[in-house]
């Protein structure tokens, strides 16, 4: 990867990732978490992990942010009011960003930088060689994943669903026992 | 001229610590939500970035159950939100104390 696509996309990626945290409307910060997730994925992609890229823009940006944007219309949502006080809660915000942000860069220095990225051998990154860690070594994590995704289905839709209590004529258990109730009264 | 792998690791850093700014920060839950995806996605290149230091696979299967817990997360987070919503009117942080002690 040339020095001047690297420093585009990580610039652009910086921009954009600090756009999700300062724009009002969820809308706008969605969108900007759009950009910063396919900046992600071409820099995945320039490193080597071709199918894991385009992954990323297939599922993240055209799943799991199409999920984002129903709520946020299925919510009707407007921009916020402006953040209420808590200043106490932005200066620690402040203090412990700014920690850990060093204690980040003293472990990114110990990286020696005469390190580059340099070609690999043959087929590193392509989708043979995925499967085959993937369907080899990590098999049983697949399967275990699987049975996390069914759980988390059904448990949203368990989660999302209308519950009872704001629908205090479907409380009564079975219908039998209701008609019971209405002929007795 | 190549890129170093340090450089990369230093951008993975600094958008992990944008997404934990915006956890602290904003009071709106969907928004502190974009933040967690954020913060993943700055790991998942530190991953992917060190897979490729090492020249083998792990790292990439690795994003690859990431992405998919990601995946889970949202949908099972999304679906409190919306739930939260419908009974509170609101999804700011602050007015949602249900839990708190």
């Amino acid at each position: 990867m040339p020095v001047s696509v690297f420093i585009f996309l990580a610039v652009l990626s910086i921009i954009s990732s600090l756009g999700v945290i300062v724009q009002k409307s969820p809308v706008h910060c969605l969108l900007a978490l759009i950009v910063t997730l396919m900046t992600i994925g071409v820099l995945f992609i320039a490193l080597d992990a071709v199918t894991v890229g385009f992954l990323q823009i297939i599922v993240y940006v055209g799943a799991i942010m199409v999920l984002f944007l129903f709520v946020i219309w299925l919510l009707n949502l407007q921009s916020e009011p402006l953040p209420v006080g808590h200043l106490g809660l932005k200066l620690f915000a402040a203090v412990a960003v700014s920690a850990m942000v060093a204690e980040l860069f003293v472990f990114v220095r110990k990286i020696n930088p005469s390190l580059t990225v340099t070609s690999t051998a043959a087929g590193y990154g392509s989708i043979d060689s995925l499967a085959e860690t993937l369907f080899g070594k990590y098999l049983m994590a697949f399967e275990v994943t699987s049975i996390l995704l069914l759980v988390a289905v059904i448990g949203a839709v368990a989660i999302a669903r209308r519950g009872l209590p704001d629908r205090p004529d479907r409380i009564v258990a079975a219908p039998g026992a209701s008609r019971k109730q209405g002929a007795a009264s | 001229m190549n890129i170093a792998y340090s450089w990369v690791m230093a951008l993975s850093a600094a958008i992990f610590a944008i997404g934990v700014a915006g956890v602290l920060i904003r009071r709106n839950i969907l928004v502190m939500f974009m933040s967690i995806e954020l913060m993943l996605n700055a790991v998942n290149l530190a991953f992917i970035t060190l897979a490729r230091r090492m020249g083998s696979m792990d790292g990439q299967v690795i994003v690859f159950f990431v992405m998919t817990v990601a995946a889970a997360e949202a949908a099972v987070g999304l679906a409190i939100i919306i739930s939260s919503f419908r009974n509170r009117e609101t999804i700011n942080a602050d007015e949602l104390n249900l839990m708190r002690w």
